[in-house]
């Protein structure tokens, strides 16, 4: 289903306007307020813009691709028409002088952003109870959690306030969330979308992807975002085609996610939408990577060290909020930081400040970018064979609000699954397969090499029927 | 097992510009010993003569011209999100 289109559709043809379909959102994320999906609206500026497509449209000048289709970012990418605060006191009330490249050009084609998303400060998290302003509610069921980082823009897709939103996926944070509410959340391969004007958080993988209600508008999503941005020089040079697909022959299961520290009825879902692959032609193979098993450490090294280096940034001085009555330099950075940074923040900085000291560095921060290279090779030797991986997205759907929150590695062990392919750099997508005895949604990841987004994607959209 | 004692957390808030009182130093405490419990499964596997891993696009000396871009994000604006800003400059305590 393109449900973007026929709606871009409807606009052009002037079956509805793009203020109507903008005020529509904007009325259905207030009646929706109850979950704390989005920490602002942008109203004043979505109108507007909205006015501006409407006008072009009578006027039979062109508009873009998007036109008129409102979407929410989430909150630690740099928009305009409301604050910029990564969920977290230090960046609370800030006002971004630019917009990240994606926003930038999925705006060029017309799209309209209506809100910002919430999220674990600075996207330290996998619930949204890291928010310094409170968590956001599952759509599915309000005990439970929306998933995280990414969770707000998770829960407004899945509730219908906008078509797709943005997230950021470092280790799972667009994954998991879209695998606990129903929705389609890709991550693209590393580089594939400029993270410019988004909130550094790991610089080696952090990616930023969207969420969509289908693979097709995913991939229409994906297909505007990627591109080589001369202000990210890590970025690709765009070899996003959805047109030019691979179709997939052979795909493994990676078997070391199927075992029994995997909830019961994740494996149950996951093996459901395996046989449907093979039903549907694919030739489909148990396969083994022994070396998933680290995957988490080395991400809990690599991903702490490379936040404390990018949260030094945020010291009170040039931008964000300064602690009061302070008389030394010093005193001045040290309490905003406490003051400015929720608890697993100051955890991560902490650990990154460890991994990275003299003495420990060889130990910790080396062995962990060694093993990672080890972790690349398997998955490029198993991609020699397979064109695709398969597995769950996270062990368990979605958990009780507050269940994990006193024992870290408990949360960090969400993340289980979803860290290989963000150390890898390659594209994973988790989609929606089907839900618990109790309601709950499950997400399959589907894995790739890298470049191949578009064929991943189509793999899933000849799959959306099946279901 | 991995030792850590509160001053040890207290000298890496001081490396990192943070902070602490004493009741999050502890808790902190336990949750780093916690987490790095968990990753010293890493020592057993065998690394040697593995090249590390720092980034994954093979990406080379990506160039561009050097040039002033045109930027339309003016000095005023920059000023005006400091949270101290005195003359055209951003204020901050005394240092020497």
């Amino acid at each position: 289903m393109t449900y973007i289109s026929s709606l871009v559709a409807r606009i052009k043809s002037g079956q509805v306007t793009a203020r109507e379909v903008i005020v529509e959102a904007l009325a259905k994320a207030d009646e929706k307020k109850a979950y704390h999906a989005l920490l602002s609206l942008t109203s004043e500026r979505a109108l507007e813009r909205a006015d501006d497509i409407d006008a072009r449209i009578q006027k039979g000048e062109p508009v873009g691709a998007l036109a008129g289709v409102p979407f929410v970012v989430k909150d630690n990418f740099l928009a305009f028409g409301a604050p910029t605060t990564a969920a977290s006191k230090i960046l609370e009330g800030f006002e971004a002088p630019l917009q990240a490249t994606a926003v930038e050009k999925l705006e060029a084609e017309g799209a309209i952003c209506i809100g910002k998303t919430n999220l674990d400060a600075f996207a330290h998290g996998g619930s949204t109870e890291n928010s310094a302003f409170g968590p956001t509610k599952n759509a599915f069921d309000q005990m439970k959690v929306a998933g995280g980082s990414s969770g707000g823009s998770a829960v407004a897709t899945a509730l219908d306030i906008v078509p797709f939103a943005l997230g950021s996926d470092t280790g799972g944070s667009i994954r998991q969330p879209a695998s606990f509410n129903g929705v389609i959340g890709v991550k693209p391969s590393y580089g594939a979308v400029s993270r410019y004007g988004v909130v550094a958080m790991a610089s080696s993988t952090d990616c930023i992807g969207c969420f969509a209600k289908s693979a097709s508008d995913a991939a229409l999503i994906t297909d505007i975002m990627s591109g080589r941005d001369p202000r990210d020089m890590t970025t690709l040079p765009d070899f996003f085609k959805p047109t030019h697909v691979k179709p997939a022959q052979k795909i493994g299961v990676i078997k070391e996610f199927m075992t029994d520290d995997v909830d019961e009825e994740v494996r149950a879902r996951t093996s459901e939408y395996v046989e449907k692959l093979r039903q549907a032609g694919h030739v489909i193979e148990e396969v083994s990577m022994p070396s998933v098993k680290y995957a988490l450490a080395i991400y809990y090294i690599v991903v702490p060290a490379e936040v404390s280096s990018n949260l030094a940034r945020y010291d009170g001085i040039r931008y964000g909020n300064r602690a009061n009555d302070v008389k030394t330099l010093a005193e001045l950075y040290g309490k905003t930081r406490d003051q400015g940074f929720v608890t697993e923040n100051k955890r991560r900085i902490m650990i990154g400040s460890y991994v990275l000291s003299s003495g420990f560095f060889d130990a910790y921060y080396l062995k962990a970018q060694k093993a990672r290279t080890l972790l690349i090779q398997a998955f490029d030797e198993l991609f020699e064979t397979y064109d695709a991986l398969i597995g769950p997205v996270a062990p368990t759907p979605a958990f009780n609000l507050g269940e994990n929150t006193d024992d870290p590695v408990k949360m960090y062990l969400a993340d289980i699954m979803t860290v290989p392919a963000s150390l890898a750099g390659i594209p994973a997508i988790s989609v929606p397969g089907g839900e618990s005895a109790t309601g709950l949604p499950i997400g399959i990841q589907l894995m790739g090499p890298v470049r191949s987004d578009a064929s991943l994607l189509a793999l899933a959209e000849s799959m959306e029927g099946n279901q | 097992m991995t030792q850590v004692s509160a001053d040890d957390v207290r000298h890496l808030a001081q490396l990192s510009s943070l902070q602490l009182s004493d009741k999050e130093i502890g808790s902190l405490r336990d949750d780093i010993v916690n987490i790095l419990n968990y990753i010293e499964m890493l020592a057993e596997l065998d690394t040697e003569n593995v090249t590390p891993t720092y980034q994954v696009t093979d990406l080379e000396n990506v160039w561009r011209n050097d040039e002033v871009e045109n930027n339309s994000i003016t000095r005023e604006q920059l000023l005006a999100l400091a949270p101290e800003a005195q003359e055209n400059q951003v204020r901050v305590p005394k240092v020497l």
